[in-house]
């Protein structure tokens, strides 16, 4: 069923990583098979972060295919040699996992879809976050284990979403993990709670356009579809106005950039969300028990209405 | 106002708010048959004194350890129970088969109050999913907001929330009432199959879905009506009955009933000609 947490401080950061961890961890009785991250830290804003895999966690209970160390290292010989190659300098460089890299890069470009293919070409490589502030971390397990296998608590930043899955129509492995990257947009998350019946229709028209798809998650199609919208010109909340009517099937899901962050609610609600709005505080979750996790004193909380789109700035 | 003692038996019941369908199926025939009243006993009920007063703070308590000591109270004769910190946790208070004064300081999480007859239940915070599924008789009042499916599948009692609601309100309700102080999401009332849902703010789209029976009256606007969802004359004793219905729930007195909105089924959707699906099937 899978649960759906995100918060957004305005005016001010603090700890999201810890923050959206303890929301996660209170949502792990809706699946743990799968945790992910996106998380808005405050940078300079200077360098690109890039996360992204060369492999998959095969640990227990993963649908993927075990491969040597070696192997991830000549995927990461050849993603230095195409950065190299594209005049993309890595300012630093961490390697959480052996199959798990973090890169600052130095890199002038306005459209990231030449420079996605790009890596992304590399078998066995994807990118599963760019930008100048976001960071996708996903792994398996629940939001407990993977903050502390990536060291998330101490992150802090604006805002964060996440999601804590449990697999149903996909595999277990990262690559089926939320948050998706809403590629090839820099800064772009998104998190899904549901399940969407035109998935194929959608995809292949997207894929028509030039859009990827690393996965066969039906929720990787609604970051595509809205970074597709946002590549014809609409704002986010044109594009997940839209999604309203394109996708079908029963949804909610957060989308998150570099400064602000939405929620959208299928037409029939049959998903849920609760969501608690102050002035310097916006935290929501598929149950209030999330909320609860930052905010323990009595608050006021509602259920958002079917078809609403929401969207608040840092 | 209907001057109660010159109208007929059938009018008087209706403007007491007893009922104001005309039922028709087989089943909906069989009533409480005091003769019987040994098979309506529920095991694990308990004499308690309202008077006697109690806190439970279930701050580190899962919620099967929190209602067992509820049971474990009711049991000691106390017959107030005020709850601290619930913490929006999930199924508190289900289950209690007893006269009971219950006050929740905090929210509940999903299923709160669900499969309960007789208690009396305030909710000093707002309620996820389902709250009250089930309920077969007593008085549910939520201070704030409620999540959706609110009173799904009632049998009786009153539920009442004082903010607003989300979709599927009162679906497959069977009877009671559901008064909702704010507005109300989308599928409010689907398949209802009797009773009645009072929304004193706007309603969403698909209003009284596939309704058999039943009543819901709007005073807001209406997103759209479900299908065989129709209009019907608010008649002078459902105008009565509202005013009574508000006043006892302590929610929008002052509201002007005469301009609410009364929905019912149109019954079109209706294939059974009132056999038992069984008999249906051997007709055809």
């Amino acid at each position: 069923m899978c649960g759906i947490a995100g918060l957004i401080h305005r005016g001010k950061s603090s700890n999201v990583g810890s923050e959206l961890q303890g929301m996660l961890q209170a949502l792990k009785h809706r699946g743990e098979d799968s945790t992910g991250y996106a998380l808005y830290g405050d940078t300079d804003g200077k360098n690109f972060i890039m996360r992204f895999k060369v492999g998959e966690n095969v640990g227990e209970g993963s649908s993927s295919v075990m491969e040597d160390v070696s192997v991830y290292d000549e995927r990461k010989k050849i993603v230095d040699q195409t950065l190299a190659e594209m005049g993309a300098k890595i300012v630093k460089e961490e390697r959480t996992l052996p199959y798990s890299l973090r890169y600052e890069i130095d890199f002038e470009t306005k459209d990231l879809l030449d420079f996605s293919q790009r890596i992304e070409s590399i078998p066995g490589v994807e990118i599963l976050s760019m930008g100048k502030s976001l960071e996708v971390i996903k792994d398996l397990g629940n939001a407990k284990m993977v903050c502390d296998r990536y060291s998330l608590d101490k992150l802090v930043g604006t805002h964060a979403i996440g999601h804590a899955r449990m697999a149903t129509e996909s595999g277990v492995d990262i690559k089926s993990a939320h948050p998706f990257w809403g590629y090839p947009f820099s800064d772009v998350s998104v998190v899904h709670n549901g399940q969407l019946t035109n998935y194929w229709n959608n995809r292949r028209v997207l894929e028509n356009k030039g859009m990827r798809f690393m996965s066969e998650c039906d929720s990787e199609l609604i970051a595509v579809y809205i970074a597709q919208k946002m590549r014809e010109g609409a704002s986010l909340e044109e594009g997940m106005k839209d999604s309203l009517s394109g996708l079908d099937g029963v949804f909610t899901y957060f989308v998150a950039t570099k400064d602000s962050l939405g929620m959208a609610k299928d037409t029939m609600a049959a998903k849920p969300l609760v969501l608690y709005e102050s002035d310097d505080l916006v935290a929501m979750g598929s149950e209030e028990i999330a909320i609860r996790s930052v905010l323990p004193h009595e608050i006021d909380t509602y259920d958002p209405f079917d078809g609403e789109v929401k969207v608040w700035q840092i | 106002m209907a001057n109660i003692k010159t109208i007929d038996k059938k009018s008087k019941a209706q403007s007491m708010g007893m009922h104001t369908e005309v039922l028709t199926g087989r089943t909906q025939q069989k009533f409480f048959n005091p003769d019987e009243a040994e098979n309506f006993y529920y095991f694990g009920t308990y004499d308690v004194d309202f008077n006697k007063r109690t806190d439970l703070d279930v701050m580190n308590m899962s919620a099967p350890e929190a209602n067992k000591e509820i049971d474990n109270l009711m049991s000691q004769g106390y017959g107030t129970i005020v709850i601290k910190n619930p913490q929006g946790k999930h199924s508190l208070g289900v289950g209690i088969l007893n006269k009971l004064n219950l006050i929740f300081e905090g929210s509940l999480g999903y299923f709160g109050m669900g499969s309960c007859d007789g208690p009396i239940v305030r909710i000093n915070g707002r309620v996820g999913w389902s709250c009250a599924e089930n309920l077969m008789a007593g008085k549910v009042v939520i201070e704030k907001n409620a999540g959706s499916c609110f009173g799904a599948a009632i049998r009786g009692g009153d539920l009442i929330c004082k903010g607003s609601v989300g979709a599927r309100t009162g679906i497959d309700m069977k009877g009671g009432t559901i008064i909702i102080g704010g507005d109300a999401g989308a599928f409010t009332g689907f398949m209802m199959q009797r009773g009645r849902i009072i929304i004193l703010g706007d309603v969403g789209i698909n209003l009284g879905d596939s309704m058999y029976d039943g009543t819901i009256f709007v005073g807001g606007e209406i997103g759209s009506y479900g299908s065989d969802a129709v209009d019907a004359e608010l008649t002078l004793s459902d105008q009565d009955w509202l005013r009574r219905k508000l006043k006892v729930a302590e929610i929008g007195e002052d509201f002007d009933v005469s301009k609410m909105k009364k929905i019912v089924a149109g019954k079109k959707l209706w294939n059974y000609d009132n056999l038992e699906p069984t008999e249906k099937k051997g007709a055809i």
